[in-house]
């Protein structure tokens, strides 16, 4: 055996043909990844007639192409709009269900063949600041000035809950449409805290009592989805906006020089929560946990409280007992704060947008202006367990879960009194960065004023972007 | 045009038919990308869009000071020299005890008792696809009592069940976890490709060695290894391809976007790359950490078949 002197040894082949692999592999699958398309050319489809019952001038037997994305809502609601859809239209909709929307959609939108609705959401969406910097959202301006499917004498604009423009906004121009209505905060079983003889917090002090005696009871205070810092952030955010009011939210998320670092609202609202970590009322474990895993465990009663958006009750439907009770809290108020603890972070997500350069762009307008009708937005809250952005969207006979039930009274409590940052929409890698310091603040290995300067860091890096000169709220 | 000529004409119109559609594809597939991303690395290209504006060096110069990618970089390099090492080591030692090891019984040279069982046992976790594994340990490395290693250490009165071990969001500790899986996935592989080398070598050597009053370590270090340099060499270039990559172990099982936390503590070059590509929307940028990547790759794998060439021997 061995090389024979003429030509490749099988195992100098095996060899050679290893080291190109070595070139090749690591890299290429990233790499191709890169490899962009042409770009493709639109043709526009036949128009139809522009009238009051059709405003964007849809023509009658065309095609729709859906992109949804298929996560703690599912799908089904998507399918039974679509069949309502192509009934009064006529038209033939192909439907895409999918969790990797960047992976699916990124090739589309570079080769200029995007489809005419999508639903970009969910942990592998594609950031709405880099779609609308890179011009491939339309702009559906005109669907707000739209009359509203319910009734004609209205604009579609005027249906929709305060902030839904706002929130949809990217420099100035309004891009997406947040569908699903969210409230934050934290959640407890009512189950668990009439057994105990616990009440409901409202001071931060109060909290921490309540975190003590569910210590004593050998269950964990504070639960929350440490591989993912998005959610105790909502806490820190929380508890910074309604000790500092609005003006605090506005100076984080126009990135001003004090934003955190000498603002004593955020060190206050910091502190506060390592408190927790330091006192040991966090779960055991809860730091390196996915959000199922710790919800799941909050589920089985071995913590008091975990912060989470209103999905939270849909997402765990199966793993939830049936006498579980799920109630939502708004963030506790520390001392002297400017919200008043009913004051809460809601704000509209699931954004649906229409591409540029979709084929059908009149059909994709027309299908979000049917997503604001009563009959679609009831649709939605019973497939999905959730509220949407339509006022009073939802038929009253329609019963809803616990959790969604005290959801819709906190709401109601909070009156005008609701906030909603857009750091996360506006600047991804500050928000990144942020994530990180937080995690390491409830590992205990950093100390809260080190994570203000992080935090403070992060927010200067961003005000060097380009982008930030377009984003300003006021 | 004589005879053989003629054949020898069709001969070359056969092989070059087979080897265009190949070509093509390999052209189209693999060397273009490369081209595209060479010159995307020059741009800011946000990936989402075909418009972008030529910045010159500017990427590169903005990797120099990335600590981050500086740190994935140093990890990988870590990893570069870990698991190859590691893993070729435990795989020769089992291989060796599998096929050479055992002692008892006449003709000398076999493996230890219920060789033939390892070898099936060890194989195994190479069926499981990366995917797989990265729950499997997740499963094992879970951060409160419900985790196999804080159960265990737990009932063994090792760990405060209070204060369970965070594997994975645990600075010191998460490389080298992730680092563990790779070398379970991959000795069980490597064995049967050392003990398949192994079983060609000629039973009269062993035997020779055997009757010159050789022990196992001696037998090993010097009729083994050095019939198996060929097949060592091989495996280091394999190993090194993976410690490059670690992208779906590193991106599933360590928290942060594509993975890489706790704060940057598990970061390799790709998983810095892909949410730069696609989460921050600077392709552009990320577009130059892969050509930084290519460089080193090629650099890495032309230095380890220069060190390691040595003179074949042949049997």
């Amino acid at each position: 055996m061995g090389s024979t002197g003429e030509g490749l040894g099988r195992r100098d082949l095996i060899k050679r043909s290893a080291a190109l692999g070595l070139i090749s592999v690591p890299t290429m699958s990233f790499l191709s990844a890169c490899a962009s398309g042409g770009e493709g050319t639109t043709k526009g489809p036949d128009k139809g007639v522009v009238s009051k019952e059709n405003p964007f001038g849809l023509a009658k037997g065309g095609k729709l192409d859906v992109v949804i994305f298929k996560g703690g809502f599912g799908d089904d609601y998507a399918k039974a709009w679509e069949a309502a859809f192509d009934k009064k239209w006529g038209t033939t909709s192909s439907h895409l269900a999918t969790q990797e929307i960047a992976a699916k959609l990124q090739p589309r939108f570079n080769a200029g063949n995007p489809p005419d609705v999508l639903n970009d959401s969910g942990a592998q969406m594609i950031k709405i600041d880099v779609l609308a910097k890179g011009g491939q959202l339309a702009d559906l301006t005109a669907l707000l000035d739209s009359p509203s499917l319910d009734d004609p004498t209205r604009k579609v604009r005027d249906t929709l809950i305060p902030g839904t423009v706002e929130q949809g906004s990217q420099g100035g121009k309004f891009v997406a449409l947040n569908y699903v209505y969210t409230v934050f905060g934290l959640w407890y079983s009512g189950k668990l805290f009439k057994e105990k003889g616990w009440t409901e917090p409202k001071t931060w002090d109060e909290f921490l009592a309540v975190c003590a005696k569910a210590k004593e009871a050998g269950i964990g205070g504070l639960a929350h989805q440490g591989k993912y810092p998005y959610y105790i952030n909502v806490v820190i955010m929380d508890l910074i906006a309604k000790k500092g009011g609005l003006e605090a939210m506005k100076a984080i998320d126009n990135l001003a020089p004090n934003a955190f670092e000498g603002n004593p609202a955020a060190l206050a609202a910091v502190e506060a929560v390592y408190e927790v970590v330091e006192k040991g009322y966090l779960m055991p474990g809860t730091n390196g946990l996915t959000h199922t895993e710790s919800q799941t465990a909050w589920n089985q009663y071995k913590a008091a409280f975990i912060p989470s958006g209103s999905w939270l009750e849909n997402e765990q439907l199966k793993q939830t007992p049936e006498d579980f009770d799920m109630k939502f809290l708004p963030v506790p108020v520390l001392a002297d704060s400017k919200l008043p603890f009913t004051a809460i972070r809601a704000g509209a997500n699931e954004a649906f947008v229409v591409p540029e350069k979709a084929a059908n762009k009149a059909g994709g307008l027309e299908f979000l202006r049917s997503m604001l009708s009563r009959e679609w937005s009831t649709l939605f809250a019973q497939q999905a367990n959730s509220l949407t952005v339509v006022k009073d969207g939802v038929d009253p006979g329609v019963k809803l879960r616990p959790g969604t039930q005290s959801a819709v009274a906190a709401v109601k409590a909070a009156g005008a009194d609701t906030f909603n940052y857009l750091y996360p929409d506006w600047y991804s890698e500050m928000d990144s960065d942020i994530q990180n310091a937080s995690n390491e603040l409830m590992a205990q290995r950093i100390q809260p004023k080190e994570w203000i300067k992080r935090a403070q860091a992060a927010v200067d890096k961003a005000a060097k972007d380009p982008n930030a000169k377009n984003n300003h709220r006021s | 045009m004589s005879q053989v000529a003629r054949r020898r004409g069709r001969t070359t119109g056969f092989i070059a038919g087979f080897l265009v559609l190949p070509l093509a594809l390999y052209l189209t597939f693999v060397i273009w990308p490369y081209v595209q991303t060479f010159g995307y690395s020059f741009t800011n290209w946000s990936g989402q869009s075909p418009t972008f504006d030529f910045v010159g060096l500017e990427n590169y110069s903005a990797l120099m000071d990335d600590e981050v990618f500086r740190g994935a970089l140093w990890h990988n390099l870590l990893l570069l020299v870990f698991v190859p090492v590691i893993t070729i080591l435990l795989a020769l030692f089992f291989a060796f005890m599998v096929n050479a090891g055992g002692r008892s019984g006449a003709g000398g040279v076999r493996g230890v008792r219920g060789s033939a069982f390892y070898k099936i046992v060890y194989f195994f976790p190479q069926v499981l696809s990366l995917a797989i594994l990265a729950v499997l340990f997740g499963a094992v490395y879970r951060s409160d009592e419900g985790g196999l290693l804080n159960g265990l250490l737990s009932w063994a009165g090792l760990v405060d069940p209070a204060r369970p071990v965070e594997w994975l969001n645990d600075p010191d500790l998460v490389l080298w976890c992730l680092l563990l899986v790779v070398v379970w996935h991959g000795v069980g592989f490597y064995l049967v490709l050392f003990s398949a080398a192994m079983q060609s070598v000629p039973r009269d050597i062993y035997e020779a060695a055997l009757l010159d009053g050789a022990g196992r370590a001696q037998t090993f270090l010097r009729v083994t290894l050095p019939l198996l340099w060929d097949s060592v060499q091989t495996s280091a270039v394999y190993l090194g391809i993976a410690a490059m990559d670690m992208f779906v172990l590193v991106s599933t099982m360590t928290s942060g976007q594509f993975g890489g936390g706790p704060d940057h503590h598990s970061e390799v070059m790709a998983t810095v790359l892909m949410r730069n590509f696609l989460y921050f929307g600077k392709s552009g940028y990320a577009c130059a950490m892969g050509v930084v990547m290519l460089v080193l790759t090629m650099i890495l794998s032309i230095v380890t078949l220069r060190a390691t060439r040595r003179e074949r021997i042949e049997f």
